[in-house]
């Protein structure tokens, strides 16, 4: 009995350190794996960063203005001014819709007329 | 084991065989037995304290290990506690209203030397110094050739330069990480945004630290690793204040004038939308102070915000609230405009305008004398009161580092002299951020903004300094100022702007005034039947040279400029233009 507990004790030792071995190269794995994505996320960031720079400096209203007096004849762009402004009103209502026209009625028969 | 027995029967025979006493053998086996286990008991007490130094020595030897080993090696973050906090420890981005970036930070690197390790001096030296035009080869040279271990070169490189060091080849050249701020705009609100400099510097990374403007002023706010990167967003609008800089620009050169400002404003949160001062300088390449000439003509100096001048016949629009508001004039009530003395000085008007004009004629036609007589109805006391309440006689409170040195002047004195110069805008220095400031509270509705340059998200109502009856009637007089008076080129059509012009003769070095140096100034409103901003535009020493006579007054120069600026901002600020309604003889609009 006592041979069969000490047998038993020894086992579950056993099984305990290799769970614990397991344990700590999985937990090793995941830390590295925290380091590496951290890693990554430094390098979108700054990826990011940059790009977001480089997208404000070709958008920087000097260099638009540039484009848009070098590019006149093709895009014919123009400053804002308040004539760019239109009141409600000014806008036509759009009319009714007519649908697609299926019983043409002739109203001129072309064939008899002299 | 055998134990011996005590008694062993051969030895006691003999021994009685002998006539021996047998119990001696007894006694001599039992000593001999106590002995054989002392000698044990002492073995095993041997051998446990023995095993208990042993594992003493183990342990004490492990944590001396351990301590030796944390005392030599580098320290490192624990892996586990390694959060996205540290990734985005940067000094964080400024934005404009509308999201857009105004500062950044981009990844360059420092260029370092351990000269022990520089293989060729001389040939590194000249190298050197074609890749950086301002490093002398001579200097480099014994530099690299001294007893230092170590040289900081340059604090912050771009990547071709890096890869011009690089291929030097020299292995005692050396490159460290570096985060740069970054201004994608160039030189556009150079002076809101200020500048930056490296702080401490190590070889993996440096300190960078605010040196004017917001930058400085938000320094903690943008090196708070808690608030994550959270970006910092003011109220400037970026096509804005490029409109507005360049028509500024362009009138400065226009009407010859040597600097000048413009501050847009929203009248009801006090937020400003643009800040210009002319000359202006790139925050990515900041220059270094004047050391020599006057300090006025400084690039680095913000016009808008640290120039406190006398902004001359703008503050007539003050008195002329103020007496309104204390119900001791209406808008056309007659006021005495003939020329007077008191004591040395003589209060007297541009051009005779006849003896007496209305109040509202008097701020059109911009009258000293006129104003000079209300001042003295309202008195010296209520006056300096009034001016305080609208935050004239303080340092404003904008988000700026520049804005405490922004101290208006005025006489510690407050005479009655002082009283009647102050009212028409001599005797009193403020700045454009001030006449922003206090123009908003008059046309609001009558309640106190605070200039910002930092986006408001609710609305703050401040102090009532006029009621909305008055407000609404310096609307219309300012409007008629526009429309009849002094500020005729003001006119924008759609966008019924309203204000006043002043134009302050600037004080010599020595005392009194220059003959033929003004500084102009045009405070305008617009739209003027409900303001929804404040453009003050200055011009110093602007001089119209299109006449045989140069014109210098502000109606010639500052007006048409802020006209212009209006024409191309409005629009931009969302503004559809407004179809004023013409007053109909004899009829009044009525509702069924």
């Amino acid at each position: 009995m006592k041979n069969l507990f000490l047998g038993c004790l020894v086992v579950t030792v056993m099984g305990l350190a290799f769970w614990a071995y397991t344990e700590n190269y999985a937990t090793k794995n995941a830390l590295d794996e925290i380091a590496q994505l951290n890693e990554d996320i430094v390098l979108a960031h700054s990826r990011l960063r940059v790009l977001n720079a480089e997208w404000a400096y070709l958008n920087r209203p000097d260099r638009l203005l540039q484009l848009v007096n070098a590019n006149f004849d093709d895009l014919r762009l123009l400053q804002l001014t308040s004539d760019h402004f239109a009141r409600l009103e000014q806008i036509p209502y759009p009319g009714p819709d007519l649908g697609p026209i299926t019983e043409p009625i002739e109203v001129m028969n072309r064939a008899k007329s002299p | 084991m055998i134990r011996k027995p005590l008694r062993p029967l051969a030895r006691i025979f003999s021994a009685r065989s002998l006539g021996e006493d047998s119990n001696l053998i007894e006694h001599a086996n039992r000593r001999e037995r106590v002995e054989i286990e002392y000698e044990r008991i002492l073995r095993k007490t041997q051998r446990r304290l023995i095993m208990m130094g042993g594992i003493f020595i183990i342990s004490f030897g492990i944590v001396g290990m351990r301590m030796t080993a944390l005392a030599v090696s580098e320290p490192s973050e624990p892996k586990a506690r390694a959060t996205a906090s540290h990734v985005l420890a940067s000094r964080a981005d400024i934005i404009d209203r509308n999201k857009r970036i105004l500062a950044t930070n981009i990844e360059t690197h420092s260029l370092y030397a351990h000269p022990q390790q520089v293989i060729d001096p001389a040939a590194t030296a000249r190298q050197l110094s074609k890749i950086f035009p301002d490093i002398n080869a001579i200097e480099m040279e014994a530099r690299l050739s001294g007893a230092n271990k170590f040289l900081w070169l340059k604090s912050a490189i771009s990547p071709e330069e890096k890869q011009a060091v690089h291929d030097i080849g020299d292995p005692g050249l050396l490159f460290g990480a570096r985060e740069m701020r970054l201004y994608p705009n160039g030189q556009l609100a150079g002076h809101i945004l200020g500048g930056t400099t490296f702080g401490e510097q190590g070889v993996h990374s440096a300190e960078v630290l605010g040196v004017a403007g917001v930058e400085k002023a938000f320094d903690d706010f943008l090196r708070d690793p808690k608030l994550n990167g959270k970006p910092l967003q003011l109220s400037i609008d970026l096509s804005v204040q490029s409109a507005l800089e360049r028509v500024l620009y362009g009138g400065m050169r226009l009407m010859n004038a040597k600097a000048a400002s413009a501050v847009l404003m929203e009248v009801h949160t006090g937020e400003i939308l643009a800040l210009s001062s002319l000359p202006d300088f790139d925050p990515n390449n900041r220059p270094h102070m004047l050391t020599e000439g006057d300090q006025a003509d400084d690039p680095l100096f913000n016009r808008a915000v640290q120039g406190v001048y006398e902004l001359g016949s703008v503050f007539k629009t003050f008195a002329v609230a103020q007496a309104m508001e204390l119900g001791l004039v209406a808008a056309d009530t007659m006021i005495d405009t003939k020329r007077f003395r008191w004591g040395k000085y003589s209060i007297k008007d541009f051009k005779n305008y006849g003896p007496e004009l209305t109040v509202e004629k008097v701020l059109v036609k911009s009258s000293n004398v006129g104003t000079a007589r209300l001042s003295q109805m309202i008195g010296d006391e209520n006056q300096k009161t009034f001016l305080n309440k609208l935050g004239l006689l303080a340092a404003t409170s904008i988000e700026l580092v520049e804005g405490p040195t922004g101290k208006p002047q005025y006489p510690s004195n407050w005479s009655e002299i002082s009283t009647m110069t102050i009212s028409y805008g001599h005797g009193i220095s403020t700045s454009p951020v001030h006449l922003a400031a206090a123009y908003s509270a008059i046309v609001n509705g009558g309640t106190l903004v605070k200039p910002t340059v930092v986006k408001q998200t609710v609305p703050h109502i401040g102090e009532r300094i006029i009621s909305q009856k008055v407000s609404m009637r310096m609307r219309s007089i300012l409007r008629h100022v526009v429309t009849e008076g002094t500020a005729s080129y003001g006119e924008v059509p759609g966008y019924s702007v309203a204000g006043k012009t002043g134009t302050a003769d600037k004080p010599s070095i020595h005392s009194g005034y220059q003959k033929d140096k003004v500084l102009a100034t045009f405070a305008s409103f617009f739209p003027s039947n409900d303001p929804k901003y404040v453009l003050i535009l200055t011009l110093d020493e602007p001089e119209d040279r299109t006449q045989s006579k140069p014109r210098r007054t502000a109606g010639w120069t500052a007006v048409p400029v802020a006209a212009e600026m209006i024409r191309r901002v409005a629009p931009l600020l969302g503004l559809a233009p407004e179809i004023e309604i013409s007053p109909q003889n004899g009829l009044t609009l009525a509702n069924n």
